[in-house]
């Protein structure tokens, strides 16, 4: 819908201050937008992928040659650039959707869960030139289920659960608001560990097996809990943004 | 829901391009058919024929039956080379690859795809009749300079099959109901349209139906080129028809294609 793919239902919609309905074009050439599946050309190698896509965009080309082997380099394949597609592995298509939807220079970047699938090295390769576009004062918009990734890159933060914004802030804050400053969270659960929860009136969630209680900033409760309840293991963490996101969207299996 | 005008600017033609660079990838093996096809034909029925059918009487003009099928083989060429390709070829593309997904989140309309797969359907059909005319002609079966027409109407001819294979690829669930339009519309035509024989041998209601066909029309416009107009003018309404088949066909496909991409 951003860019103008997907008709608007109702309402209006604007990017940079324009009607996504009349000027789809002039938005499309100053966004970047990266799929969620990888719809590289499996006919084309590295480069002409590239060079294809600033042909689209009208992009002279001297100025989309010299582009290419900027951007190669910056996503760590300017030696791979005569390689066909599928010669890749997942890693390295993935990086080329991002260095794709970075040929016209855009203004805001897309990414629709842009490390899903990746191993470890990848992931994190990703996200450091996602930080380092950030820095150098792009917008980027992205959606993911990983929430160690939304708190790693995200300046601000919406929690969309069936159409139906939840949250919305800045995650350390949003983690402070729905799920306190640590949690312990303990297991098996004893009928005197339900009591003394239930006595002091704490943010908790049973799970059965498991419970969650939610913990403010130095409040000794870990301590009281696992000398006092613990029979199996008790486990003591900080509070992070899966906490807020279960909390709010429930833990029954989206359909 | 608001309705978008048709929106074609110059940048149809970077979507003609990429199939262009694809082209010069595969070009060895794409040419061989076309460049045996004929041969093939022309054997076969040079051969094979000559000894059944002696002569064929066209426009009064008295026609060894190769001279006769020859033209119409450039015309079959014509419309297999666009048909196929923006049947088959632009749905693998669409369907499989997503390319066209893609293309669209750079600022290309949904019509200048349409339209570049359709005009790179003509360009198939144009390299195609090029290479069989180049064949017909070393056989000593077309008459110059008047075969040189044939590249334009190539160019008519694929751009209306082209555009006929494109409403298809718009509206198939799956690549295997290709099979359909195959077996109902181009395997008919290609036996019905006055290929191998003159349309005037068969029954009058039958000739009127082959009247309908848009082979049957660019067969007569290959036939009359490669002879040296022996018609003459009335070669025009033939002429005009494939010109109205191919507006027809183009203007649905940009809808058909609407509706299955923008979603």
């Amino acid at each position: 819908m951003l860019y103008g793919f997907s008709p608007m239902t109702a309402g209006s919609l604007k990017v940079f201050g324009l009607d996504v309905a009349t000027d789809w074009r002039a938005i499309r050439s100053r966004i970047g937008v990266c799929h969620q599946e990888n719809n590289l050309d499996p006919d084309l190698n590295v480069r002409d992928n590239l060079s294809l896509f600033a042909r689209y965009h009208g992009i002279p080309r001297a100025v989309a040659r010299r582009r290419i082997d900027e951007i190669l380099k910056f996503i760590g394949m300017d030696h791979r650039a005569d390689s066909s597609v599928s010669e890749l592995s997942g890693g390295m298509m993935r990086r080329l959707v991002l260095a794709r939807a970075l040929m016209n220079e855009p203004e805001l970047v897309i990414l629709d869960e842009p490390t899903t699938g990746l191993d470890p090295q990848s992931r994190h390769l990703v996200w450091e030139r996602l930080a380092e576009l950030k820095a150098r004062g792009i917008t980027i918009l992205l959606t993911t289920h990983y929430m160690d990734e939304a708190a790693q890159l995200c300046d601000r933060l919406i929690i969309i659960d069936h159409g139906k914004i939840l949250a919305e802030g800045i995650p350390a804050e949003l983690v402070r608001k729905y799920a306190g400053h640590h949690i312990v969270e303990t297991g098996p659960v004893s009928d005197e560990l339900r009591q003394f929860v239930a006595s002091r009136n704490l943010k908790h969630e049973d799970l059965g097996q498991r419970i969650i209680i939610y913990c403010d900033e130095d409040d000794g409760l870990y301590h009281e809990i696992s000398s006092r309840f613990c029979t199996g293991n008790c486990i003591l963490r900080i509070a992070t943004l899966e906490d807020v996101f279960l909390k709010l969207t429930g833990r029954a299996l989206r359909e | 829901m608001t309705r978008q005008p048709i929106s074609i600017t110059a940048r149809f033609i970077a979507v003609w391009y990429r199939n262009w660079i694809v082209y010069l990838h595969t070009w060895k093996v794409s040419f061989l058919p076309p460049l045996l096809e004929p041969i093939l034909y022309i054997v076969a029925f040079g051969v094979g024929f000559k000894v059944l059918i002696p002569n064929v009487s066209y426009n009064g003009m008295q026609l060894s039956y190769v001279a006769f099928i020859a033209p119409a083989l450039v015309a079959s060429g014509i419309m297999n080379g666009s048909f196929f390709e923006t049947t088959y070829s632009s749905f693998v593309r669409m369907y499989y690859q997503k390319t066209f997904d893609a293309t669209m989140s750079a600022p290309v309309s949904v019509d200048e795809i349409t339209t570049g797969e359709i005009v790179w359907g003509a360009t198939r059909s144009l390299l195609t009749a090029t290479i069989m005319l180049a064949v017909v002609s070393a056989f000593g079966l077309v008459r110059w300079p008047y075969a040189l027409l044939i590249i334009p109407l190539a160019i008519i001819g694929g751009l209306g099959f082209g555009a006929v294979g494109m409403v298809f690829t718009g509206i198939v669930p799956n690549i295997d109901m290709f099979t359909l339009p195959t077996f109902l519309f181009i395997t008919p035509m290609f036996l019905f349209s006055g290929t191998f024989f003159p349309l005037d041998s068969l029954p009058g209601w039958a000739q009127r139906v082959a009247m309908l066909l848009p082979l049957t029309h660019l067969s007569i416009v290959c036939r009359e080129i490669c002879l040296g107009f022996p018609a003459g003018w009335s070669t025009l309404w033939s002429l005009l028809y494939l010109v109205v088949f191919a507006v027809v066909f183009f203007v649905i496909a940009l809808q058909v294609l609407r509706r299955r991409l923008i979603r």
